[in-house]
C-alpha cells in the first residue's frame, strides 16, 4: 500500500434521489497523472469534490498515505486543488495570492515571498507579481492558479477542468505545460476533464465516469483500443460500431460475421469469452478502416457507397452508406493528400482492416436487449 | 481514542473525522434572527391583537363593537386606503422612467443618478415632511412667490388638504418606488430590446412589447412595498393633512397615547393588518414574492384572454410611440439613435430636482433671520447657536448615535449569519423562512411599534438604550438580510473552497478571503441598519419615554407643538450627514471593486 498516495472505497454521494457517486472504488499510484473523465453530470467532480474535501460522502473512505481523510476538512488534507474558474483572490496580488497557503503555513513573510517568487518563475510569469487577477489574461491566470497550488508542494495536486476556459490553442500549450510541470515535482494529479483528447494526451491512467460509476479504469490505449462497453468506445473519439456474430475462436482473435451478405472478419476478443453464435458489437476506429477502390461485387467484402467527404486538416474523412442495408453508416478516416484520385460522394469503396485493430465489445449486449425490452 | 472513534471500524487510522452534524450549522446560524423576531415581532404583535378580544378578565369584543358602533373608524380606513393608493399610483408612474434612465444608463452618469435617489431615500421622511410646510405653508414658497410676482394677492390655503398630503406622501416614497423597481431593471437582459431591434421592431415597440412586460415584475414589487408603507405611514397626514386626511395609525397613537385604550388600538391593528395581509396575499398569488427579493419572478399565466388583451395593447402603444418619435424631427442621423433620449433624460432630472428641493430649501431658512417664513432674509447663526446649547437637542443627537450604532452592529451580527445561510444552505423551508424575515417590513411599522411598547412597559426596556436598540434592530434586520443576500449571490463561493484547499481554517479563510471581498456589501448593510435606525421615529415614539428623545423623535415633538427654525437647522445638519454618507459609502464600494 505505500506505493499509493491516494484510495477511495466504498466511497458515494447522493443528493436526494439523486446518485452524484455511486460506491467507487479507486487507487491512485505514488506520482501517478489520473484522469477523471465523463459527461457532465457522470460524477466526476462529484468524486473530485470529495477527495478535496470540499464535501462530505455520505458513505466510504479516502485515504491519503497512510491517513483517513474521509471527514477531514480541506485544509488538513495536504492537498493542492486547481478549480476550473482558477478561484485567484481578487482582492490580492498575484503574490500575495501564491503567498496565501504559505501565510497559512505560518511560514515567514520574507521566505514566502521567495519561494512565491520561485513559483511564479516556474511558470515563466516572474514579472506580474504586482499585479491584481484581473489584469491577466485567462493563459496567465491559469498559470498563477498552478503556481499558488505548487508553491507549498502538496502531496496530490486535483485539477477541476483547469483548461476549459482557454481557447484551443492555448489550452494545448498549457497541456504540455501542465504535463512538464507534473514531470518536473513529481507531484499525484488528479485532473478531471470531459473533453477525451485532453485526458489522452496527458494522463497515465484515465477513469471514465458514467452516471455516477466508473465506466472503465486504465491507460488511454486501453481505453481508445480495448473499451469494455459502447460508451467508453463512443466516448473517447470516432468509432464504428457493427453488430456482429461470433464465428470461431482462435487464441485471443476471433472470427466474425457481420449483416445479412455474409460478409466475415477478424477481432480481439479483448477477454471476453462467448461462445459462437453469440451476438456482439465490434467496434473499430476510422483510421484503421482501410479503402479502396478495387471494385467487383465480392459478397464477402464489406462495401459502401460515399456519403460525405471531409477534410479536416491533417485527415480525410469518408462517411458511407454500407451496400448491406442492415449495417449501420461508416466512417473512415485517412491522412489527407495532395492527389487528384480523392473520393467523391456516391463512390462506392470496400472497406477491410486487420484482426488486431477490431475489438469485440460483449458486456452492452444484454443491456441493449433490456433497453429495448422495456421500451 | 476518543468516544467520537468507538463506532469506527478501521481502528489503526491515526485519526479520523466523523462526520459533522447536518443540523448544527444551520440552527447556529438562523436562531438569534428567529429568537429575535418571535421575542420582539411576533410576541409584541400578538400581545396587542389578543388585547383587543381579552381585556383582563376574559374574552370580549367590545373594542370591535366600538370599532364598528361609529361611522368613523370605516371612514378613515377608507381615506387611509384611497390616500394608499393614490400615492401608489403617482409614485409607481413617476418612479419609472427614473428607474429605467438608471437601469441604461453608464458610468458616471448612472452614479449620478443614484446619488440623488439614495440622498432622497435616506434623507429623514421628518425633514422632507416638513419642508412641505415651509413649501405650502401661508407664507411659504409658493404663496409668498405667487404673491411677489402679483398673481394672487391673499395667500391660498394649500396646506392641510388631500393635494398637501399626496404631495408629500409621493414624494416620501418616491425613492422607495425607485429602487425597488431597479433592482428587476437592472436584471433584464439589455440585449433583449435590441434583438427585438435587429428583428425589426421599432424603438417604441420594442419597448413596450419586450422590456416593459419584462419590468413589470419590478413594478408590481415596487407597488406593494409603496402601498403597505404608505399604508402605515403618519408622520405626512399628522403633518400636511387635515381633518379629513387622518389616517388610521394616526388613530392608534391616539388610542395608546391620550386614551390608554388597548383594546380598540388593538382591534384597530388588527383592521390594518388584515388590510396590508389580504393585499399581500393577493400579490403573491398574481406575482410571487420572490420579485420582491429582484429575482425574476416565474412566468405562470399562460394564453389567457387578458394576456392576449395585454399584448394587444401594448402592440398599440408600441406603433402609437412609434408614430410619435418619426413626427419628431431627427437630429444627427448616426446620434439618433442614441439609447437615452435627451427628453427623457430631461424629464428625470426634473423630477429628481423635484424631490430633492423640499428638503434643500431648509438650507438658506437655516442661515435666515426671517424664521420659516419665505424668502429667507439676512445671515445668522444663531439657529445653530441654539441647537449646540440646547442639552436636550444634543442630547437626542448623542442618543441616535449610540442606538443607531448598537442597531447596526447587532442587526450585522444576526443579520449576516442568517444571509448566509440563506444564501449557501439547501435546507427545506427556504421560502418560508424569507417570508418571516421580511415580515418586520410587510407588518405595518405602527402596529409593532405599540405592540413592542406594550412588552417593553412590562419588561422596564422604556426609555433604555436597550430598549431602543431592539426595536430597531427587529425592523432593520430584514434590510441587512436582503442586502447581504444579494452580495452573497454574486460572490464566488469556490474562493471559499480554494481558501481551505490551500490551507486556511474556516475562521482564516473568513478573515482573509470572505470578509475582505465581502468588505464594501458589509458596510453598507451596516449603514443600511445604521440610517434606518437613525431615522426610525414609530417605535421611538412611544419606547423612547417622555424623556429620553432619540432625534426623530425630539423632531417630531418640536414640529408637532412649537415650531422653530432651529428645525431647519437640524434638517440642514441631517442632510449634510446623509450626504455624507452616501458619498463615503459609493466610495468605498468603488474602491472595493478597484482593489
Amino acid at each position: 500500500m505505500s506505493s499509493s498516495s491516494l484510495s477511495v472505497q466504498g466511497l458515494a454521494k447522493r443528493y436526494g434521489d439523486f446518485v452524484a457517486l455511486a460506491p467507487t472504488d479507486l487507487v491512485v499510484a505514488d506520482g501517478e497523472f489520473l484522469t477523471l473523465l465523463g459527461p457532465s453530470g457522470s460524477g466526476k467532480t462529484t468524486l473530485l469534490s470529495l477527495l478535496a474535501g470540499l464535501v462530505p460522502p455520505d458513505e466510504g473512505s479516502v485515504r491519503i498515505g497512510s491517513q483517513d481523510v474521509t471527514y477531514a476538512p480541506p485544509y488538513e488534507r495536504d492537498i493542492g486543488v486547481v478549480f476550473q474558474n482558477y478561484a485567484l483572490f481578487p482582492h490580492m496580488t498575484i503574490e500575495e495570492n501564491i503567498a496565501f497557503p504559505l501565510k497559512m503555513r505560518k511560514v515567514p513573510a520574507a521566505e514566502a515571498k521567495r519561494r512565491a517568487g520561485e513559483a511564479l518563475e516556474m511558470v515563466h510569469l516572474p514579472h506580474i507579481a504586482g499585479r491584481y487577477p484581473r489584469e491577466l489574461s485567462g493563459g496567465q491566470q491559469q498559470r498563477v492558479a498552478l503556481a499558488r497550488c505548487m508553491v507549498y508542494k502538496p502531496s496530490i495536486i486535483l485539477m477541476d477542468e483547469p483548461l476549459g476556459a482557454l481557447d484551443k490553442k492555448l489550452r494545448e500549450h498549457m497541456q504540455l505545460e501542465i504535463k512538464r510541470l507534473h514531470r518536473e515535482l513529481g507531484t499525484t494529479v488528479v485532473y478531471v476533464t470531459h473533453d477525451q483528447e485532453e485526458a489522452m494526451t496527458m494522463s497515465n491512467r484515465i477513469c471514465l465516469m458514467n452516471a455516477g460509476r466508473i465506466e472503465q479504469l486504465g491507460t488511454p490505449a486501453d481505453l481508445y483500443f480495448r473499451p469494455r462497453s459502447l460508451f467508453v468506445a463512443d466516448f473517447l473519439g470516432e468509432s464504428n460500431i457493427l453488430p456482429a456474430a461470433l464465428r470461431s475462436r482462435s487464441g485471443d482473435e476471433v472470427e466474425i460475421g457481420l449483416g445479412t451478405l455474409g460478409v466475415s472478419g477478424r477481432a480481439l476478443a479483448n477477454g471476453n469469452e462467448l461462445p459462437p453464435g453469440t451476438e456482439v458489437r465490434v467496434m473499430v476506429r476510422p483510421q484503421n478502416l482501410t479503402v479502396a477502390r478495387k471494385g467487383g461485387n465480392t459478397p464477402d467484402e464489406l462495401q459502401g457507397r460515399v456519403s460525405e467527404v471531409m477534410v479536416t486538416g491533417s485527415l480525410t474523412k469518408v462517411y458511407m452508406e454500407p451496400l448491406d442495408g442492415k449495417l449501420p453508416p461508416l466512417v473512415a478516416a485517412f491522412p489527407t493528400r495532395n492527389d487528384d484520385d480523392a473520393v467523391r460522394i456516391d463512390d462506392v469503396l470496400t472497406l477491410s482492416w486487420s484482426g488486431r485493430d477490431a475489438v469485440v465489445i460483449a458486456d452492452k449486449i444484454a443491456d441493449a436487449a433490456r433497453a429495448a425490452g422495456t421500451a | 481514542m476518543s468516544g467520537q472513534t468507538v463506532t469506527m471500524t478501521h481502528a489503526p487510522d491515526a485519526k479520523r473525522h466523523s462526520p459533522p452534524p447536518a443540523w448544527r450549522k444551520p440552527v447556529l446560524m438562523g436562531a438569534p434572527l428567529v429568537l429575535l423576531l418571535v421575542g420582539f415581532l411576533v410576541f409584541p404583535v400578538g400581545q396587542l391583537l389578543a388585547l383587543s378580544v381579552y381585556n383582563g378578565q376574559g374574552f370580549t369584543l367590545a373594542p370591535y363593537a366600538q370599532l364598528f358602533a361609529s361611522s368613523l373608524y370605516v371612514t378613515v380606513l377608507w381615506i387611509t386606503l384611497k390616500i394608499s393608493l393614490a400615492t401608489t399610483l403617482v409614485a409607481v408612474v413617476a418612479a419609472y422612467p427614473i428607474a429605467y434612465l438608471i437601469s441604461i444608463a453608464k458610468g458616471p452618469a448612472k452614479s449620478r443618478l443614484i446619488f440623488w435617489v439614495l440622498l432622497s431615500f435616506w434623507t429623514s421622511f421628518l425633514v422632507r415632511a416638513f419642508a412641505w410646510v415651509v413649501i405650502l405653508g401661508r407664507n411659504g414658497v409658493v404663496n409668498s412667490t405667487l404673491m411677489s410676482l402679483g398673481i394672487i394677492d391673499r395667500p391660498l390655503d394649500l396646506l392641510y388638504g388631500f393635494g398637501a398630503v399626496l404631495a408629500g406622501m409621493v414624494h416620501a416614497m418616491l425613492p422607495l418606488a425607485v429602487m425597488t423597481m431597479l433592482a428587476v431593471m437592472e436584471n433584464i437582459d439589455r440585449t433583449l430590446p435590441r434583438a427585438a431591434g435587429t428583428l425589426g421592431a421599432r424603438p417604441g415597440t420594442a419597448f413596450w412589447t419586450v422590456y416593459f412586460p419584462l419590468s413589470l415584475p419590478g413594478v408590481a414589487a415596487s407597488a406593494i412595498m409603496v402601498f403597505v408603507s404608505a399604508i402605515g405611514f403618519f408622520i405626512v397626514p399628522a403633518l400636511l393633512g387635515g381633518r379629513k386626511e387622518t389616517m388610521i395609525t394616526q388613530l392608534i397613537i391616539d388610542q395608546v397615547q391620550q386614551t390608554l385604550n388597548w383594546g380598540l388600538a388593538g382591534a384597530i391593528s388588527v383592521l390594518l393588518l388584515t388590510v396590508v395581509l389580504v393585499v399581500f396575499v393577493l400579490y403573491d398569488r398574481v406575482f410571487g414574492f420572490a420579485s420582491l427579493t429582484g429575482e425574476s419572478a416565474v412566468v405562470r399565466n399562460r394564453d389567457t384572454a387578458m394576456r392576449r388583451l395585454g399584448g394587444r395593447v401594448l402592440g398599440m402603444l408600441g406603433s402609437a410611440s412609434d408614430t410619435a418619435i418619426g413626427l419628431l424631427p431627427r437630429r444627427h442621423p448616426i446620434r439618433g439613435r442614441a439609447e437615452h433620449p435627451l427628453a427623457l433624460t430631461g424629464f428625470v432630472w426634473l423630477l429628481l430636482a423635484l424631490i430633492s428641493l423640499p428638503a434643500f430649501l431648509m438650507i438658506p431658512l437655516s442661515f435666515g433671520k426671517g424664521g420659516l417664513a419665505w424668502p429667507p432674509s439676512g445671515f445668522t447663526l444663531q439657529w445653530y447657536q441654539q441647537l449646540l446649547d440646547s442639552p436636550i437637542w444634543m442630547q437626542a443627537l448623542w442618543r441616535s448615535i449610540v442606538v443607531a450604532f448598537g442597531t447596526g452592529l447587532l442587526a450585522m451580527a444576526i443579520g449576516v449569519p442568517a444571509a448566509f445561510l440563506m444564501v449557501r444552505s439547501q435546507m427545506r423551508g427556504k421560502g418560508a423562512m424569507l417570508a418571516f424575515i421580511l415580515s418586520p417590513i410587510v407588518v405595518p411599522r405602527m402596529i409593532i411599534a405599540v405592540g413592542m411598547f406594550y412588552v417593553f412597559a412590562q419588561m422596564g426596556l422604556v426609555g433604555t438604550i436597550l430598549g431602543l436598540v431592539i426595536g430597531h434592530t427587529v425592523v432593520a434586520v430584514p434590510y441587512v438580510v436582503m442586502t447581504m443576500m444579494a452580495v452573497l449571490r454574486n460572490y464566488d463561493t469556490r474562493l471559499d473552497m480554494a481558501a481551505q484547499s490551500l490551507g486556511a481554517r474556516p475562521l482564516a479563510a473568513l478573515r482573509h478571503v470572505t470578509f475582505p471581498i465581502l468588505g464594501a456589501g458589509m458596510l453598507s448593510s451596516f449603514l443600511f441598519a445604521f440610517a434606518t435606525s437613525f431615522d426610525e421615529l414609530t417605535i421611538s415614539l412611544f419606547s423612547s419615554g417622555g424623556l429620553s428623545a432619540t432625534l426623530p423623535k425630539q423632531f417630531w415633538d418640536e414640529v408637532t407643538l412649537q415650531v422653530s427654525p432651529v428645525v431647519a437647522a437640524v434638517s440642514t445638519g441631517l442632510l449634510l450627514f446623509v450626504a455624507t454618507l452616501i458619498y463615503v459609502a459609493d466610495r468605498l464600494r468603488r474602491r472595493s471593486l478597484a482593489g
